[in-house]
C-alpha cells in the first residue's frame, strides 16, 4: 500500500477539487446549441433556396424555421455571461481581445464568438420578410431604425451565399473548438483525446436540430431536421464508443479515465442520462415517427436537449475528479 | 577568453536531492514569507510518500514546486499571454494580463498553480527577484540539508551543471511531454 502525503498543496489543482464549476458546462451546452442551430439553419435555408422557385406547399417556411438563428446569438450571449462568471478576475476581460495566442483554443474561441454576432445576425435579417422589419421598427419606435434595416436587409440578401457559408463554417469552428478547448488539456486524462471537438460538434449539431424541432415547423422543415438529426446521433453513439476504446487501449492515465465510467462513480448516470435517455431513446422515437409516420411529438427533442447538457456536465465535472 | 565572451543562453533549472531532503518544510515557509504567498496558496510544497507495507517501508520526501517546464502546457493554453517565458526559461504570470479563466490550472499536469485572492493565477517565479541580484531563490537558501540547487544549465561550469552530471535524476511524469527543469537527484 502506498500513502501519500502532502504537507502544503494548493487544494484547488492536485487534490481534485474542481477548477471549473457550473459556468463551464452551461457555456460549453449554449456554445454547441448556438454552433447547432447556426449550421441546421443555414442548411435549411440552403435546402430551401434550392426548390425556390416552385411556390408548392414543400417549397414554404415557417416564420420560426426562418427566424431560428436569431436563437444563436441569444444562447451565445447567456453562455458568454456564464463564462464571464467563472472568471475570477472579471475587469480583465477585454485581455482576451488584445492578442491572439496561436496555440491557446480558448483565445481561438474567444474571436470565433465575436465573428458569430453580425454573421448570425445579418443572416437572420437577410431570412425577414418586409411586414416583419416594419414590426420590428415600429417596436423600437426608433425612425432611423427603418432605413438602416431596409439597407442591411438588401445588403444581405445580396450576400445569401457568403453568409449562409459563413454561418455554417463559423458553427463547425465554435461546436468543434468547445471540445478542443478540453482536449488540448493534456494533464486531465479523460479531457486529453481529439475526439472531443467532433463530438462535441455533432451533440451540438443535434441540440441545435432539437430546440429548433420544439417550434411549430413544416412538416418538411421537421422532416429535414429529423432526418439530419438522427445521422447526427448515429455519429455521436460512434464519436463515444470511439473515445472509450482510444482511453481504454490507451496510457494508464486513460484507463483508469474511462473507469470513471465503466464501473466507476460516473457510471450510472452517464449511461442512464447521456447514452440512453440523450440518445438512444430520441433516436428510436425519431425511428418509429419515420417508419410508422406518426406525428412529431416533443419528447425526442426534449430528451435530446437534456442530453446534450448532462454530456457536458458530466465530462467536465468527471475529467476534474480524482482518478479511482 | 573567448568562450567567456561568447554569447550563451540561459536556462535556469533546480535539484532537488532526494537523500538529503528531511521534508523541515523550510522552504515552503522561506516562500511565504519572501513572496508574500496568500493564505490557502503554496508556490512550493513538501510532499511526503510512503511506500511498502509494515514493517518493510521506503519513504520518499520531496520539496516540489512549478517544474518551469521547456513545454508548458500552462503558457500554450493561456489565452492571454499572461502566462510566459521569462529570462533563462522560467514560466512566469503576468498579473496585468491574467483573467483568472484557470485553463492554466486545467493544464498544468503538477498542481503548481493557484488563484490568489485579487484574482489572478500565482506560482513559483524561481525567485527572479533574487536571482537578478545573484541571489538564490529564498528556497534554495534557507535549506538547511542544502538539499536544493538553483543554477544555470546553459553554463557547464557551474554547480547545477555539474551536479546533474554526476548523479542520478528523474523529473515528474516525463511521459506528459512537458520537459520539466526541476530534477529530482536520488
Amino acid at each position: 500500500m502506498n500513502e501519500i502525503v502532502r504537507v502544503h498543496h494548493n487544494p484547488l489543482s492536485a487534490l481534485g477539487q474542481p477548477v471549473w464549476h457550473w459556468e463551464i458546462p452551461v457555456y460549453l451546452f449554449l456554445g454547441g446549441l448556438a454552433a447547432g442551430v447556426m449550421i441546421v439553419s443555414a442548411l435549411l435555408a440552403r435546402r430551401f433556396a434550392d426548390g425556390g422557385a416552385d411556390a408548392s406547399e414543400t417549397s414554404q417556411r415557417s416564420p420560426w424555421g426562418r427566424l431560428m438563428i436569431l436563437a444563436a446569438p441569444a444562447a451565445l450571449w447567456l453562455g458568454m455571461f456564464a463564462l464571464l462568471l467563472d472568471l475570477d478576475l472579471k475587469r480583465h476581460v477585454l485581455r482576451f481581445y488584445t492578442t491572439f495566442q496561436l496555440s491557446s483554443p480558448m483565445s481561438w474561441g474567444a474571436w470565433i464568438l465575436l465573428a458569430i454576432y453580425p454573421a448570425t445576425l445579418l443572416f437572420g435579417l437577410s431570412q425577414t420578410t418586409e411586414s416583419e422589419r416594419d414590426w420590428l421598427a415600429a417596436k423600437l419606435r426608433i425612425g432611423a431604425l427603418r432605413r438602416i434595416l431596409e439597407g442591411l436587409h438588401s445588403w444581405a440578401q445580396q450576400r445569401q451565399r457568403t453568409l449562409t457559408w459563413a454561418n455554417i463554417a463559423l458553427g463547425v469552428a465554435l461546436g468543434a473548438y468547445t471540445g478542443v478547448l478540453l482536449g488540448a488539456l493534456g494533464a486531465r486524462a479523460l479531457w486529453s483525446s481529439s475526439l472531443l471537438g467532433p463530438l462535441f460538434l455533432v451533440s451540438g449539431f443535434s441540440t441545435g436540430a432539437a430546440l429548433t424541432m420544439l417550434l411549430p415547423l413544416t412538416h418538411r422543415e421537421h422532416a429535414l431536421l429529423r432526418n439530419w438529426d438522427m445521422i447526427a446521433i448515429g455519429v455521436e453513439l460512434a464519436l463515444l464508443a470511439l473515445l472509450f476504446v482510444g482511453l481504454v487501449s490507451g496510457a494508464q492515465a486513460g484507463q483508469r479515465a474511462a473507469a470513471l465510467f465503466l464501473g466507476g462513480r460516473f457510471t450510472a448516470i452517464f449511461w442512464a442520462l447521456v447514452v440512453v435517455a440523450g440518445l438512444v431513446v430520441p433516436l428510436a422515437l425519431e425511428s418509429i415517427e419515420v417508419l410508422r409516420r406518426r406525428r412529431a411529438a416533443l419528447v425526442a427533442p426534449v430528451l435530446l436537449l437534456v442530453g446534450g447538457l448532462a454530456l457536458r456536465w458530466i465530462l467536465v465535472v468527471a475529467g476534474q475528479s480524482p482518478l479511482g | 577568453m573567448s568562450a567567456i565572451l561568447r554569447k550563451r543562453k540561459k536556462r535556469y533549472a533546480m535539484a532537488m536531492d532526494m537523500r538529503k531532503c528531511v521534508g523541515c518544510n523550510a522552504c515552503v515557509l522561506a516562500c511565504k514569507a519572501e513572496n508574500d504567498v496568500p493564505e490557502g496558496g503554496f508556490r512550493c510544497w513538501v510532499e511526503i510518500e510512503i511506500r511498502g507495507a509494515f514493517p518493510d517501508l521506503k519513504q520518499r520526501i520531496v520539496s516540489s514546486r512549478c517544474m518551469h517546464c521547456a513545454d508548458a502546457p500552462c503558457v500554450s493554453n493561456c489565452p492571454t499571454g499572461a502566462s510566459f517565458y521569462s529570462e533563462g526559461g522560467a514560466v512566469q504570470v503576468d498579473p496585468d494580463k491574467c483573467t483568472g479563466c484557470k485553463a492554466c490550472i486545467a493544464a498544468c499536469p503538477y498542481g503548481a498553480r493557484f488563484v490568489r485572492p485579487e484574482g489572478y493565477v500565482d506560482k513559483c517565479t524561481f525567485c527572479m527577484h533574487r536571482v537578478a541580484k545573484g541571489k538564490d531563490p529564498a528556497c534554495v537558501e534557507v535549506c538547511p540539508t542544502e538539499s536544493l540547487v538553483f543554477g544555470d544549465l546553459g553554463d557547464p561550469e557551474s554547480s547545477l551543471a555539474k551536479l546533474l552530471a554526476r548523479r542520478q535524476h528523474e523529473t515528474l511524469k516525463p511521459e506528459q511531454g512537458t520537459e520539466p527543469h526541476l530534477f529530482f537527484l536520488s
